[in-house]
């Protein structure tokens, strides 16, 4: 256990969400980018995931990469560390797949609590840790959720449309058991990624408030779909501002899309988002569309030009990035967005604003 | 005609009115309500396809249904939904008047959706609890003008609680305003109570404070409400809410449940009617609804002028006439024709054999092919009895040897001990159609009656008909009975209670001649054809026999596999009542309350119109019947005459309803309810026994239910009281029947039949609902619309003894016994505990907020036994009278233990 860095002005975890607000209003922040590639990239064997902690599991424990936070937490510090140091203000925490639901492949949903909560543990140490070498760039800790592995729109039956393969109360306790890990282990944001299905991310924000509530802890949510394909719309089904409509009461620090799509496919649905939004849009597309191996072509170069070009066009507040980015796709996008004034919110009259498919909006 | 407002004055996506889909309300449209009941899903969604296809922007969503697992129906339905992208583009409003069928709704949906309703009715605690789930769920929401102290009427009360409901929500939890739909109730006008003539201006009012003070909120409504008092006439309803609308929307209203697609345009209401409506609509005149009454008729139907007859099919010849006539039930001319063919012909049968037969054999041909229906060949066959009558003096007078050949002639009747016989009669007239000689032998026809005539009249083909449980029993016995005698004949089997499954389990084993189950009139033809043919007969028997046998192997597994609770241990799962916090409501009168020659005007607005329909098999529900593709010319039709032959059962009082009602102390002790001789509840006058559900827990639900779980147990303390009664519509209806069937007029005499009965089952209603506002008094301020009646939206059941939640039809003999019913209605038992006359309706009402319908379904022995033992009956006599509900064949009993 490494002692909490104490900054001034920066210690309490108001003083944090003061000064993430602060740094919103006065530049484009920067998201870290892809775990999953870096991970990858060290060629780890079942025993490296299995660590001595799960040497007698019964079950294959390999890929499982959000288990690295107990078995190999000094590579995932180290990836934190890679991130910060490549010019991320923001750097999400290993958590993607610690839900319940989502450790249940593993068998070890017992496990998703401690994960969130010793992955959020591993993020504030190494964030902390920059914030005190340079305490003019203060760097903040974002609790990764993902969407599970389950969908709640979505019948797993081809013969019955009707049915589902998780209820939203099933999610809601998986979300709130991640939410619960994340706040205890000190993160700064939570940050509901890669949506693909809208009914999954209500139980999530649903779980959410009632921790809050319960907790008497806030704090600031981005929340991040994905666009699934150039129709425009996410798995689930819905158009871009139907998903903001579905989940704006939420009242998020940012709305944002990422994964499924490069900067080129991406652009126009961020700006659709950055049209309707009357808060932070969040954007970090993966580098390019897949290759015909499965691996992503865009060069660092590539990809901060467009995100560059988006940030000078007022369409993000905070851009990062998704599959296939690495610390120099950061760096290069942490310079191109470097100095550029950030996007206003939407000013949006307030009216009745439903949601299907599509979006409804009741004229006054 | 066409939506007169909509989508299109802004963006795509943006509204200035909101056009809400009601359709898919079981509430609002009982096409949709039988479709949920029946499971049939995917007929429900063309609903809602329909609905979106024809404008509407959101759809509402209501499963509030007694019958209905509401939540399981929401949830199964949401989901189905959201896979059909071209509906669930649109978003949903989730209505019910529970909250946990809101909250089921809620959890299944991705979009933002409208939840309707939340209200300050139960106070501000459980209001703003709610208003922050939903706001936690993501949902705009629907606020009734509803608070602690009921609905408001006036446009001053309705604000006042808009105001307060606005304020809590915004300033107490920070809901945000522009998401928060009013809906200010709009109530019936032109009623004939002067109170409710206020009541479109009133909303209109309150729609315009709530616009000028309460900045960013909407104004809903239901708009098909207002029209009520109008129901029936579609045309003037249409027209009523097209005006509605256009001055509401004008106050300030911005949304609107409406069935999309069926508004007409404003302008294009023929300016006599537009200006009668707006009068009423803006009580403008004193005498606003009397003028609207007076020009409401001319209207009705679509709003299509009486049309003078075209004549032109008089001008081909007589044969084509006959055809015409018979095919297009017009009785008018037949005599007329009939004759000048008889002076044509040699001898006056010929005039049946030829061209009668003729026309007689297009109208099965069509009936057959699905392009005409019941009311239709009924009414032809009234053309063709008249065509015969006519003919009969001069058969008779050339002493013609035999009479014409039929297709072969067939006994009818319904069994001993019961009386109910509309669609025994409706299979008479369709065999006769098809030149089959029918010898209907009427109602409560003993078996031995049955066989002599049979024999004597060289039948070939017996057939049986009985709607109440006992009178299964009853033909089991009759098929038993012609097999000890050596018939071989075949025997058909049907009316309401019977089934397939019944006919091949219990009937059929009875007998070794052909046994078949007729599902219905249409279908009587093909069995009979089938059975008197030479060729297929064989080959048709063998194939009924085959699925007969398939159906009871098919039971005995099933019985096998039954995941069932002995009874001691169902009794440990009763209805989940606590009786420690409450108390039951006391009658405001308790004891016996007469109503002598109730008034049938008075009931008439009370009428289900589905049933009659299906009386008619006609497939479809009211009111969506009418505008049905296939048979809603044919419903129109018969709605029509319907709708005429009521007007002179009120006017020249052809029936009289009579019933009575009594409130008595009860308490349960086990699965039986006692009734006390008064209030000290020492003397027991009666005991009322009840049968519990011994389905297992794998089958559903956790509770074991038995009416006497909703009455306060004698060990609780708590004083509990239990209701009953007994109505009949149907005092006279034999002497106009007798008199239509003189004219022979079998449509006629249908007819008068099928609308004594609806009108009982009105009368039960209106009866049930003076019960729960005035008599019991436990809702003095219920005020529900016909159709929230139909949909049981109200606090407590009436179980009728011979139904699912009862079903042991000797009950009724304590009931009546309880009611004196039989000296002051005049409905009587018969020795199988049917009413007659059969226009009839007994039943028990609890008042239990809890109470609801269920079906006791399969028992067991154990439970039979035991209800033997209080009933006082012997084990055997049990098994028969509750044959029907044996999970077990008692033909086996010596093989236990």
């Amino acid at each position: 256990m490494t002692t909490p860095t104490r900054v001034a002005g920066f210690s309490t975890h108001e003083e944090r969400i003061a000064a993430l607000h602060r740094a919103l209003s006065e530049r484009v922040l920067v998201l870290d980018g892809s775990w999953g590639v870096l991970i990858q990239g060290f060629g780890l064997t079942e025993a490296d995931y299995r660590g001595e902690r799960f040497r007698e599991w019964p079950q294959d424990l390999k890929g499982n990469n959000d288990l690295l936070i107990l078995t190999r937490p000094d590579l995932v510090r180290g990836i934190h560390r890679d991130y910060l140091d490549a010019g991320a203000d923001i750097t999400s925490t290993n958590t993607f797949a610690s839900t319940s639901i989502a450790q249940a492949d593993y068998g070890l949903q017992a496990y998703a609590e401690e994960l969130n909560r010793e992955g959020a543990r591993l993020g504030r140490e190494v964030a902390d840790e920059f914030t005190a070498r340079d305490p003019s760039k203060p760097r903040w800790v974002a609790g990764s959720i993902g969407p599970t592995n389950r969908t709640a729109s979505i019948s797993p039956d081809a013969n019955d449309p009707g049915a589902r393969g998780v209820t939203f109360d099933e999610l809601r306790a998986a979300y709130a058991e991640a939410a619960r890990g994340l706040i205890d282990g000190g993160a700064d944001i939570l940050l509901v990624e890669t949506i693909f299905d809208t009914l999954n991310a209500k139980a999530a924000v649903f779980a959410i408030d009632e921790v809050f509530e319960a907790t008497g802890v806030t704090l600031p949510v981005i929340i991040s779909g994905s666009v699934v394909d150039l129709s425009g719309r996410n798995l689930s089904g819905q158009t871009v501002e139907a998903f903001w409509n579905s989940l704006r009461h939420v009242k998020p620090l940012a709305i944002g899309l990422n994964c499924s799509l490069g900067p080129a496919q991406m652009r126009e649905y961020v700006a659709e988002l950055s049209r309707v939004a009357d808060t932070a849009v969040s954007a970090y597309p993966n580098a390019g569309l897949p290759n015909e191996f499965g691996g992503y072509d865009e060069t660092p170069e590539d990809m901060a030009e467009r995100l560059g070009e988006w940030a000078r066009a007022g369409i993000v507040n905070i851009v990062g990035g998704c599959c296939g980015t690495k610390p120099p796709h950061i760096r290069a996008i942490a310079d191109a967005v470097r100095g550029v004034h950030p996007r206003t919110p939407a000013r949006v009259e307030p009216r009745l604003r439903l949601s299907g498919l599509e979006p409804f909006e009741v004229a006054r | 005609m066409t939506a007169a407002f909509g989508a299109g004055a802004e963006a795509p996506g943006t509204a200035v009115f909101v056009n809400i889909g009601e359709r898919t309300n079981v509430a609002g449209s009982a096409r949709f309500r039988r479709l949920i009941l029946a499971g049939d899903y995917d007929a429900a969604l063309e609903i809602a396809r329909q609905q979106v296809e024809a404008g509407a922007q959101i759809i509402d969503i209501n499963m509030d249904e007694g019958m209905l697992d509401a939540e399981a129906a929401m949830v199964r339905f949401l989901n189905l939904l959201a896979s059909e992208p071209d509906i669930s583009r649109v978003p949903v409003m989730i209505d019910s008047s529970k909250w946990s069928v809101i909250e089921a709704g809620l959890k299944c949906v991705q979009g933002k959706a409208i939840v309707n309703s939340i209200s300050l009715k139960e106070g501000e605690d459980a209001f703003l609890h709610h208003a922050r789930l939903v706001r936690r769920y993501g949902a705009a929401v629907v606020v009734m003008a509803f608070d602690e102290e009921g609905q408001a009427e006036t446009a001053e009360r309705k604000f006042a609680i808009c105001e307060r409901s606005y304020r809590l929500l915004v300033d107490r939890i920070g809901y945000p305003p522009e998401d928060i739909i009013f809906d200010p109730n709009i109530f019936a006008v032109a009623t004939g109570i002067e109170e409710h003539n206020r009541y479109a201006v009133a909303f209109m009012d309150a729609a315009r404070m709530i616009k000028a003070r309460l900045p960013y909120a909407h104004v809903s409504g239901g708009v098909s409400n207002v029209s009520f008092s109008f129901r029936g006439n579609d045309a003037v309803r249409e027209a009523m809410h097209a005006v509605f609308l256009y001055h509401a929307i004008q106050a300030g209203m911005d949304m609107g449940i409406v069935n999309a697609g069926q508004l007409p345009v404003y302008e294009e209401i023929p300016e006599d009617l537009r200006v009668r409506c707006e009068d009423v609509i803006l009580n403008r005149r004193l005498d606003a609804t009397e003028r609207l009454l007076a020009i409401a008729e001319e209207y009705r139907g679509g709003g299509q002028q009486a049309v003078a007859p075209d004549l032109a099919w008089r001008s081909g010849t007589a044969a084509q006439r006959i055809t015409h006539g018979l095919v297009n039930g017009i009785d008018e001319f037949i005599v007329a024709d009939t004759e000048e063919i008889r002076h044509q012909v040699a001898h006056p049968l010929e005039v049946i054999e030829g061209p009668l037969m003729d026309g007689m054999s297009v109208v099965g041909d069509l009936f057959g092919a699905g392009k005409m229906f019941l009311p239709q060949v009924v009414k032809s066959a009234r053309v063709m009895k008249k065509a015969v009558a006519h003919l009969l003096p001069y058969i008779e007078a050339r002493k013609a040897e035999g009479a014409s050949r039929s297709n072969g002639k067939i006994v009818l009747a319904t069994v001993k001990g019961d009386v109910h016989d509309i669609g025994k009669n409706i299979v008479g007239v369709v065999l006769q159609c098809n030149n089959y000689e029918v010898i209907d032998l009427g109602v409560m026809v003993p078996a031995a009656r049955i066989i002599d005539t049979a024999i004597k009249e060289r039948a070939d083909v017996i057939g049986l008909s009985g709607l109440i449980t006992p009178s299964l029993e009853e033909m089991a016995y009759f098929a038993a009975e012609i097999e000890r005698q050596g018939f071989t004949l075949p025997l058909l089997i049907g009316g309401a209670t019977t089934s397939r499954a019944h006919t091949a389990v219990k009937i059929a084993p009875n007998y070794s001649g052909a046994v078949v189950y007729v599902q219905d009139a249409s279908r009587a033809v093909g069995v009979v054809s089938h059975l008197l043919s030479e060729t297929q007969h064989d080959a048709y028997v063998a194939e009924v026999r085959a699925e007969y046998d398939a159906i009871r192997t098919a039971h005995q597994d099933r019985a096998d596999a039954a995941d069932r609770y002995p009874i001691v241990e169902a009794r440990a799962h009763p209805a989940p009542i606590d009786w420690a916090g409450y108390t039951p409501p006391r009658p405001l009168v308790p004891g016996i309350t007469v109503f002598e020659d109730y008034p049938l005007g008075e009931l008439a607005a009370y009428i289900d119109w589905t049933p009659f329909f299906q009386t008619w098999e006609l497939r479809g529900t009211y009111p969506g019947i009418l505008d049905d593709p296939t048979v809603g010319e044919s419903a129109r039709g018969v709605y029509r005459d319907a709708q005429a032959m009521l007007r002179r059962i009120v006017e020249e009082r052809w029936l009289q309803a009579r019933g009575v009602v009594g409130l008595w102390p009860a308490n349960s002790t086990g699965d039986d309810i006692e009734v006390y001789a008064d209030d000290d509840r020492r003397e027991v006058r009666a005991v009322v026994h009840t049968l519990r559900q011994q389905t297992g827990r794998g089958r559903g639900r956790p509770e074991n239910y038995a009416l006497s779980d909703f009455i306060a147990p004698r060990s609780s303390e708590v004083p509990d009281w239990l209701g009953g009664f007994a109505v009949t519509a149907g005092i006279g209806v034999d002497e106009r029947v007798a008199a239509f069937e003189g004219a022979h007029d079998d449509y006629s005499s249908i007819m008068v039949k099928a609308l004594a009965d609806r009108l009982a089952e009105a009368f039960a209603e209106r009866i049930h609902e003076r019960v729960r506002r005035e008599l019991w008094g436990y809702a003095p301020d219920e005020a529900l619309a016909n159709d929230a009646l139909i949909a049981e939206r109200y606090r407590g059941i009436r179980p009728a003894p011979g139904y699912p939640a009862c079903p042991d039809h000797t009950e009724k003999r304590t009931l009546f016994e309880l009611l004196g019913a039989e000296a002051r209605t005049g409905i009587e038992l018969t020795e199988s505990f049917a009413m007659t006359p059969g226009a009839a309706v007994s039943g028990y009402y609890f008042s239990h907020p809890q109470a609801r319908y269920f079906g006791v379904g399969r028992i067991e022995r154990d439970q039979v036994e035991d209800y033997a033992r209080r009933k006082g009956w012997t084990v055997e006599e049990a098994e028969r009278w509750l044959a029907p509900n044996l999970n077990y064949d008692p033909r086996h009993r010596e093989r236990r233990g």
